[in-house]
């Protein structure tokens, strides 16, 4: 079927409400959520619509996080379309069943707003909550804004519940800069909205009582390795999906997904390579380098989660150094975990650029242009000297 | 475009052969979901016993309490009558022993085999 561009809306909302807008026109079936904090605006948007009758949804407000996804679990085996949305703690607190909601195959669509994880006690922005979850077969897409964050969320649905991946994915953006930030945004029609997300194709549904099926049973040495497999093959195929259907949303938008945005990355002597609202700052820097003279370029990344190796080591193949921006430290004594896939994804090459690990912005520290431009300033530094001294360095933190 | 050398970390490993016999990762029903109902039968409880019950025709009233706690439903009733452990699935947790109201009509016995 030919997708038709449509007429959008022009909306000035936070990042939480594109979120909550997105999900009224996704009308899912049934949105579990614990109601208080760590829980985010999203979902207080979202059950007001509800209360107002906008959306047809069956809003089951539980005791925990815990229970939160434990009851999404229920409900997308029962054969519902199904959402919540988390942050920080709350995602933590979901951990157990996040792998269970994987490993059952279930296509649950969450949003994720960014935030530190204690302790210290902390409210503001990092990437140490999802970045925690990116071995949990979860898929994960990121967002530079509120636009994009309205945008993953609509693909989501239809990436998680592809017929080749039948995997649940979070739609992370980041917790304030993005999540409590206005933004004048393009808002699709709620029509467009639902034809685009189509009807939920349950596979294996709990309500089929004609054919009975059991979830959660025993899989000991001898199966469970195979069952495992699957969801790995099932997360091999979602990069196919992740790309067609950010080319039929771009058809019906106008704003085309990809994998990874690469900024001036061409001829790229130095570049950052940075997840969420950091991405944006990087990009101008790189601009005003360009200004002077100087081969800067920026590669956003979008999707962290199946990882997109071998695109993200052509895109940055040819750059001489590359600084990687983590807002989450892996704690590991080498750098964060963007870090490690990036280099990672760069090993194999033949000729392969240095890669050096910038961690900054931890528990909301603001990341300035100046800070930015420092790292762009350090790429070069390691450029001239030719090799890596200092793997990992802790950016904008009192010494 | 890519540069890359030899690389595919999806591909299958010949290296190490698994376990023959059972269906391969791409068989099986998505998320280990079982289609089938009732299968658990086929599961062999009574491979984990140690210890194996007795039953005493002789002195059994087939009053049905070992029935009522099995937890692995293998007590065996043939026209309402006790007349023994179904061996495949009975693991030897011994509640039909511990519960049986008539002294020897259900005692156990050490090893699982019969
Ligand atoms: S509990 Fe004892 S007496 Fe009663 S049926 Fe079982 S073996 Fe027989
Ligand atoms: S030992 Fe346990 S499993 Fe076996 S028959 Fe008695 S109650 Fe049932």
């Amino acid at each position: 079927m030919a997708v038709q561009a449509v007429t959008q809306q022009k909306l000035a909302l936070t990042g939480n409400e594109a979120v909550a807008m997105a999900m009224k026109q996704i009308n899912p079936d049934v949105v579990a959520a614990y109601p208080i904090t760590p829980q985010t605006d999203i979902v207080q948007y979202f059950s007001t619509f509800v209360a107002d009758g906008k959306v047809k949804t069956e809003f089951v407000t539980v005791e925990s996080e815990h229970s939160a996804m434990s009851a999404c679990v229920g409900s997308c085996a029962a054969g519902a379309r199904t959402m919540t949305a988390t942050s920080s703690q709350g995602l933590a607190l979901m951990w157990e069943m996040l792998y269970i909601a994987a490993g059952f195959r279930l296509p649950i669509v969450m949003p994720v707003v960014n935030r530190a994880l204690s302790a210290p006690i902390n409210i503001h922005c990092d990437h140490s909550d999802s970045m925690g979850a990116r071995d949990s077969g979860w898929i994960q897409l990121y967002s530079e804004n509120a636009q994009e964050a309205y945008d993953n969320t609509i693909q989501a649905v239809r990436i998680a519940e592809h017929a080749d991946v039948r995997l649940p994915v979070m739609v992370c953006q980041d917790g304030f800069v993005i999540s409590h930030s206005l933004m004048n945004l393009e808002v699709l029609p709620d029509e467009a909205v639902a034809s685009f997300v189509g009807e939920f194709a349950p596979r294996y549904p709990l309500l089929d009582a004609e054919h009975p099926v059991t979830y959660g049973a025993l899989a000991l040495q001898d199966s469970y390795f195979e069952a495992r497999r699957q969801i790995a093959d099932a997360m091999s195929r979602a990069p196919a999906v992740i790309l067609e259907v950010g080319k039929e949303y771009g058809r019906l938008s106008g704003r085309e997904y990809g994998f990874f945005e690469a900024h001036r990355l061409e001829d790229a002597e130095v570049a950052v390579v940075a997840i969420g609202s950091a991405a944006g700052s990087a990009k101008a820097v790189a601009d005003s380098l360009r200004g002077q003279g100087i081969k800067a370029g920026v590669l956003k990344v979008r999707v962290f989660r199946p990882w997109p190796w071998r695109e993200i080591g052509d895109a940055l193949g040819s750059a001489r150094v590359v600084g990687v921006m983590d807002r989450a430290d892996g704690l590991s004594n080498l750098g964060g975990p963007l870090f490690g896939d990036i280099r990672s994804a760069l090993y194999d090459r033949t000729r392969r650029p240095l890669v050096v690990d910038y961690i900054y912005g931890l528990g909301g520290r603001d990341v300035s242009l100046e800070d930015i431009e420092g790292v762009f300033r350090d790429l070069l530094r390691i450029k001239d000297e030719g090799r890596v001294t200092e793997p990992v360095t802790y950016l904008g933190v009192r010494e | 475009m890519s540069e890359l050398a030899e690389s595919k970390p999806a591909a299958g490993s010949k290296i190490a052969a698994p376990p023959r016999g059972l269906p391969g990762w791409l068989e099986i029903p998505l998320g280990g979901i079982l289609v089938e109902p009732g299968n658990a039968v086929e599961y062999r409880t009574g491979s984990w016993r140690t210890r194996r019950p007795i039953h005493d025709p002789g002195k059994c009233t087939s009053c049905m309490i070992c029935w009522l706690y099995c937890p692995d439903d293998a007590i065996v009733v043939r026209e309402q009558k006790v007349v023994g452990v179904d061996k495949d699935h009975c693991k030897g947790c011994g509640i039909c022993a511990r519960e049986c109201p008539v002294k020897g009509a259900m005692t156990m016995a050490e090893g699982g085999a019969y």
